[in-house]
């Protein structure tokens, strides 16, 4: 099965305005079960135009989403993925605990499971000794790993992320990067990562997707198959291949 | 220490100053009475102080509670009907750049003069302005960051109220309550100054003050300042009570 | 436009409550447990919004001057006092936040004072004031100082916030350039505090008004709204519609202050972001 299917999908902002923008036109793109892919592009080119239209925060024009199966629009009503942002977007009055509790909260789970559930994803990102405090009390790479135990809380099988790591500074970054892909190994979870970095995407990602802009569309596919995904991945020549690979893509 | 320091000095030195003043000026009592004869009448007149500010802290306190309770119940409402909150936040900035202490003698005279209750509803009108407009402002202001994460959760509307912006708008609630804290007593003092029942700080301060008493005037306005810090203080108390995850308070 | 359409809808939505109560509400108010919790509704105590327009054209007194006249000039007398209240209190605090952002100690030592003095009603201090007059000074100038002094203390607040507001960067920027201090506050400090400036000028304005009003009754300065609003609530009984048209006038007041302040700022923010400023 395939975790996400688009097909034919045109995105037409301020339809019939002045300032009618073309955001994407006719993007096909399937992520398969499993599979990280990483959406890299120019600003304005729609890679994260796509990715909400993935989360069925908005709608396409025309072409349909399919998540895991079903509509996009069902699938987030299932609480199919699991998504975060740019900014944490914690909730300042909750502590540690009861943010990465809340998507369990609003599926109506019980408060033992919520509890359970929450320090077994707080360990994952090893902060579970943090889980009384405040969001304000941690600093911004403690907050963003909080934000993607929540966004794994539900155990979906989609992670959708949107330059998540991309207001961290580079050592926390890569702390993060290599967190993440332990994360998504030992949970099975498919990912659609939207990113500006390209050494990001290609250590990252099983398929970074090169977009360009105006009008948004997909130029290239390229498959990385890194040796390993470690710190001998990171001076690997394949990985250096990639970089350049992934930037000639993105010039030409 | 170094923040306490300097505010212990320069109240110290002010004092000092101010006592040295008036007795080696020989200043007169009408113009600006000694520090020392204040402290004395503030002794002297003790009993007669706490009973003026009960009066007028009840005064305030039933004010603050109507007017914020008014506020909030207002301030859902125009935030939940869209046209509501158009109409109602530019005529509240507007009403709330009048003299509202001005509607004192009105509502003497559509009450009884001899009642409390004109005191305490021109505290109530005082107190809804700043709390209305705090809290529809926050009501509105909701993280686009946290709008999208309740969509991902298929979040209805309630839900989102209760979890997202309810508790966002806590803290412009408290900023309109801390003004709206302050506000009240001086409301609730100096609303005595239009006439009405004349049991409170703000009657004792112009009687004092007619039969040139000045020190004892002072003492009473000693009292005024101390209810008005002691609202003050309570507010922040329930601030920092209601929003643990808040560590300043005063930014 | 849609601001003044909103202030319309306001003020007739306010007048149609009026009426409306006026109409079904008991003449004597309604008491419960002793307590008058609604008011009386007679033409006494609320008299028909008509008859307070016909009273503005009436004379004051039989063969006198029409009530607006009056009005309207004591609106004048005490929009003076505001103003000079509203200058003095503004530039004391525009000095006194430069004095905070120039030197730390000076902020230490008296910004938790500027902040207290907020929270506590020294207002209450305007009936001492009234001794001044006549000794000191003239007794409109012992209004002009309440009014100042409740005006001084949001500039004050704000404008240091203002001052402080420049980040560390644009700081560093100009320190890059051996600015000085002046040049420093000129260039980056002035500029950058305008758009905290503005709300605190807003609030000053409001709080003189209110510390004139308050000022003219209790020093019982002749000639002003305040006190027209006093001597007009005497006569309530028998000429109730006279003190509404007094209040009227101290509602002209504050809109007159309210929007010559706007006034300033229009030509100033255009163009700039606006910030919310708490003084407390």
């Amino acid at each position: 099965m395939t975790a996400v299917a688009i097909s034919g999908v045109t995105k037409v902002f301020n339809p019939g305005r002045p300032d009618e923008v073309l955001a994407l036109s006719d993007v096909d793109l399937t992520v398969a079960d499993g599979e990280f892919v990483s959406l890299i592009g120019p600003s304005g080119c729609g890679k994260s135009t796509l990715l909400r239209l993935i989360a069925d925060l908005i709608a396409p024009t025309t072409g349909t989403v399919t998540v895991a199966g079903t509509t996009a629009a069902q699938a987030r009503r299932d609480q199919a993925y699991g998504i975060a942002f740019q900014q944490a977007g914690l909730f300042e009055w909750r502590t540690v605990r009861r943010n990465v509790e809340l998507p369990l909260e609003l599926r109506g789970a019980g408060r033992a499971e919520r509890r359970a559930k929450a320090e077994e994803m707080l360990e994952l990102v090893g902060l579970s000794e943090f889980a009384g405090h405040y969001p304000g009390q941690l600093s911004g790479g403690m907050q963003q790993r909080v934000a993607i135990a929540r966004a794994l809380a539900v155990q979906p099988p989609l992670l959708l992320m949107d330059e998540p790591f991309g207001a961290l500074d580079e050592m926390t970054r890569e702390r993060l990067q290599a967190e993440l892909l332990a994360v998504c190994a030992a949970t099975g979870t498919s990912t659609v990562f939207v990113t500006h970095s390209i050494s990001e995407a290609v250590f990252l990602s099983d398929r970074v997707v090169v977009m360009s802009a105006r009008p948004g569309r997909i130029t290239a596919a390229i498959d990385v198959k890194l040796p390993s995904r470690d710190e001998a991945g990171r001076q690997a020549p394949a990985y250096f291949d990639k970089i350049t690979e992934v930037r000639k893509a993105l010039r030409g | 220490m170094r923040r306490v320091v300097p505010p212990v000095v320069v109240g110290v030195l002010a004092l000092v100053l101010w006592e040295l003043t008036v007795t080696l000026g020989r200043v007169a009592p009408f113009i600006l009475p000694a520090p020392s004869a204040i402290g004395a009448q503030i002794l002297e007149q003790r009993g007669n102080i706490v009973d003026a500010a009960l009066a007028s802290g009840a005064n305030a306190l039933t004010g603050l509670i109507g007017g914020t309770l008014l506020a909030i119940l207002a301030a859902l409402a125009a935030s939940r009907f869209r046209l509501l909150g158009e109409v109602s936040v530019p005529f509240a900035a507007v009403l709330n750049a009048l003299p509202i202490i001005a509607l004192a003698p009105i509502l003497n005279n559509m009450f009884e003069s001899t009642s409390s209750v004109p005191r305490r509803l021109v505290t109530g009108i005082v107190v809804f302005f700043p709390v209305f407009l705090n809290l529809l402002r926050g009501l509105r202001e909701v993280d686009p960051v946290h709008q999208e994460l309740m969509r991902t959760y298929a979040a209805g509307g309630w839900t989102f109220a209760r979890k997202v912006r309810l508790p966002g708008a806590l803290p412009h609630l408290f900023t309109g309550l801390r003004q709206a804290s302050s506000l009240a007593v001086i409301a609730a003092v100096v609303a005595e100054y239009f006439g009405g029942l004349q049991d409170g700080l703000g009657a004792r301060i112009t009687s004092a003050a007619a039969f040139t008493a000045y020190p004892r005037a002072w003492a009473f306005v000693a009292g005024a300042c101390l209810l008005g810090l002691s609202f003050y203080l309570v507010t922040l108390l329930l601030e920092r009570l209601a929003m643990p995850w808040r560590t300043r308070l005063i930014s | 436009m849609r601001r003044f359409l909103a202030v319309l809808a306001g003020l007739l939505t306010g007048a149609a409550a009026w009426e409306g109560y006026k109409a079904v509400g008991n003449p004597d108010g309604t008491v419960l447990f002793g307590v008058r919790v609604l008011p009386r509704a007679d033409d006494l105590s609320m008299p028909h919004l008509w008859t307070i327009a016909e009273r503005l054209g009436a004379p004051e007194l039989t063969g006198g001057r029409p009530v607006w006249r009056v009005v309207v000039d004591a609106c004048l007398f005490t929009l003076g006092i505001t103003t000079a209240g509203f200058v003095a209190g503004a530039l004391i605090g525009l000095a006194l936040a430069v004095a905070m952002q120039r030197f730390r100690v000076v902020e230490r030592g008296l910004l938790p004072y500027v902040i207290i003095s907020q929270t506590v009603p020294l207002v209450a201090l305007a009936p001492l004031i009234a001794g001044w007059g006549g000794v000191l000074m003239p007794p409109w100038a012992t209004v002009a100082v309440i009014a100042a002094y409740l005006a001084f203390f949001p500039v004050a607040v704000g404008m240091l916030r203002g001052l402080q507001s420049p980040s560390a960067a644009g700081v560093e920027l100009m320190r890059s350039y051996a600015a000085g201090w002046w040049r420093t506050l000129v260039t980056l400090r002035l500029p950058a505090a305008l758009p905290y400036l503005f709300p605190a000028l807003r609030l000053a304005g409001a709080a003189a008004v209110v510390g004139a009003v308050v000022g003219e009754i209790s020093t019982g300065t002749r000639g002003g709204i305040g006190r027209l609003l006093i001597e007009y609530a005497r006569e309530a009984t028998s000429d109730p519609a006279k003190v509404y048209t007094a209040m009227l006038g101290a509602a002209l007041l504050g809109l007159l202050v309210a929007g010559a302040v706007s006034l300033l700022e229009l030509p100033l923010m255009r163009h700039r972001r606006h910030v919310e400023v708490a003084t407390l």
